[in-house]
């Protein structure tokens, strides 16, 4: 899998990865951040708001201080490490780990969007639907969520074009193993370091270019901002 | 037709509210009357169920809605009421037919035979529950609308599909918030008509929530009139007795000084 550009030759992986990688944590985010927003919209209590801080959290901390609490819960002698061996799930060093590291990352994204949205919805009209017989289930799913929908929306696609760039959080948890777990943006990283700038320019002009495509088509899907 | 004894503080922003209030009717048509802030809204809700009292009990018809000391609270999708909202709160998602749809699906739902497996997907709606929301689309003459979303209708279009809606799961009772208050004036007098015509057709008792003298006329069979969360007169067979709408400043006046209230309730300020 390899292309050139400008006579460079380059390897199609990093930027294979990286979309799955964007693609996965996004998806993984949309519904926990969904679910954690439904939870917590227009709830006012202590305990409300330090889980809501908690949800936000990732979006103030550096990537790398998120990396090293994800080694702490996933690494192999981390909280959780015996019990994912028994699952026979591996996140240290693998792309699945680049996976959870760009989820937790891009989470705060959609929660912060989601809840803005849902809350935004007129508690009049899902008031009516209990009236009316509908289940708090049929409530979200019927009334909420598609009211929700353009802002909870442009909140993923949001975390998708940062997902692309996620650098430090992966690195810690996944590494930088060419082929294996090497993003764009670590791949950047690599050849910049290397002192193959024409790569590194490449690859910078590269993603630059996706991530503007993203944010374009997202604004066009969602009718724009105006 | 109601019978409602609830108590119940409330804290908001400008301090505490607290509502004490006891309302029997056997009126086919009962209207509240009162100025904003005096709790008339929070009774519908409690009727409702979307708040719950401190304590107390709420009986409408045969079926006991809450009841604090026997540990009754029945949820409000089952309590069937057809509360239509001040701003009339239509899905903006959705055409007038599938508001009209989704009404009649949950009623299935929770009142018709559907249990089994598939129990938990939406009720499915046939040839002959088509035929009942045409039905009741021309009974509220809004045929015309039915592929419309409600962004595209005027408000008295909004008023007629909102009743058609709560019609669908029929109701136990039918609340009605400020029905005719977003309305102007010459459509206030035929909407006045025609949720008179109706209410007769369908058979189905009224809670009536207003603040204009002329919807006392039009629909009290029995009124309450309120104050500061709580009731300052109950009239029963009040229809006709008086013309409330030429009256009404006479009849304030002296229900306050009858009932001997040294505090006059704030409400009544502006009078």
């Amino acid at each position: 899998m390899e292309f050139s550009l400008f006579g460079y030759q380059f390897s199609l992986f990093p930027i294979i990865l990286s979309l799955k990688v964007a693609g996965l944590s996004t998806l993984a985010s949309l519904i926990l951040g969904t679910f954690a927003a439904r939870l917590l919209a227009r709830r006012r209590s202590v305990c409300a708001a330090v889980i809501d801080s908690l949800c936000t959290l990732p979006m103030v901390l550096p990537p790398t201080v998120l990396g090293y609490y994800l080694i702490l819960l996933l690494g192999r002698n981390g909280v959780f490490g015996p019990a994912l061996r028994e699952l026979g799930l591996q996140f240290m060093f693998s792309w699945q780990g680049a996976v959870v590291a760009a989820t937790v990352v891009v989470f705060p994204l959609i929660y912060k969007s989601a809840k803005t949205a849902l809350e935004q919805v007129d508690a009049n009209v899902e008031k009516a639907a209990r009236t009316l017989g509908a289940s708090e289930l049929t409530v979200f799913f019927s009334i909420s969520l598609p009211l929700a929908a353009r802002g909870i929306l442009s909140g993923a696609m949001l975390a998708f074009a940062r997902g692309m760039g996620e650098f430090g959080a992966t690195l810690m948890l996944a590494g930088n193993i060419p082929g294996k777990t090497q993003t764009l943006a670590l791949a950047i990283y690599d050849a910049f370091q290397a002192g193959n700038d024409a790569l590194a320019a490449c690859l910078v002009i590269l993603t630059s270019g996706i991530c503007a495509v993203i944010l374009i088509t997202a604004d066009y899907l969602l009718g724009g901002s105006r | 037709m109601i019978d409602l004894t609830v108590q119940t503080t409330l804290k908001g922003k400008q301090g505490s509210f607290s509502l004490d209030i006891h309302l029997q009717s056997s009126a086919d048509r009962l209207v509240l009357f009162g100025p904003s802030g005096s709790g008339k809204t929070l009774t519908l809700q409690m009727i409702a169920g979307l708040i719950h009292p401190r304590r107390g009990r709420i009986v409408v018809g045969d079926t006991v809605f809450f009841d604090s000391e026997k540990g009754i609270d029945m949820p409000t999708r089952l309590r069937r009421v057809g509360y239509v909202f001040q701003d009339y709160a239509l899905f903006p998602h959705m055409t007038v037919w599938q508001n009209l749809a989704f009404a009649l699906r949950r009623h299935k739902e929770n009142h018709a035979a559907h249990t089994g497996f598939f129990s938990f997907l939406p009720a499915r709606l046939e040839e002959k529950d088509g035929e009942s929301i045409r039905r009741m689309l021309e009974l509220l003459e809004i045929t015309h609308l039915a592929d419309r979303r409600p962004s595209q209708i005027s408000g008295g279009q909004k008023q007629r599909v909102a009743l058609a809606r709560v019609l669908l799961i029929a109701p136990r009772v039918l609340l009605l918030d400020e029905p005719f208050a977003a309305l102007d004036p010459l459509l206030r007098i035929r909407m006045r008509k025609e949720v008179s015509r109706i209410l007769s057709d369908c058979g189905v008792p009224l809670i009536m929530i207003t603040h204009d003298p002329e919807d006392v006329d039009a629909f009290a069979d029995d009124l309450a009139v309120y104050a500061n969360g709580g009731i300052l007169a109950m009239e029963e067979d009040f229809r006709g007795r008086t013309l409330f709408a030429q009256d009404s400043l006479s009849y304030l006046t002296d229900i306050l000084n009858r009932g001997g209230h040294a505090d006059r309730p704030h409400g009544f300020d502006d009078v």
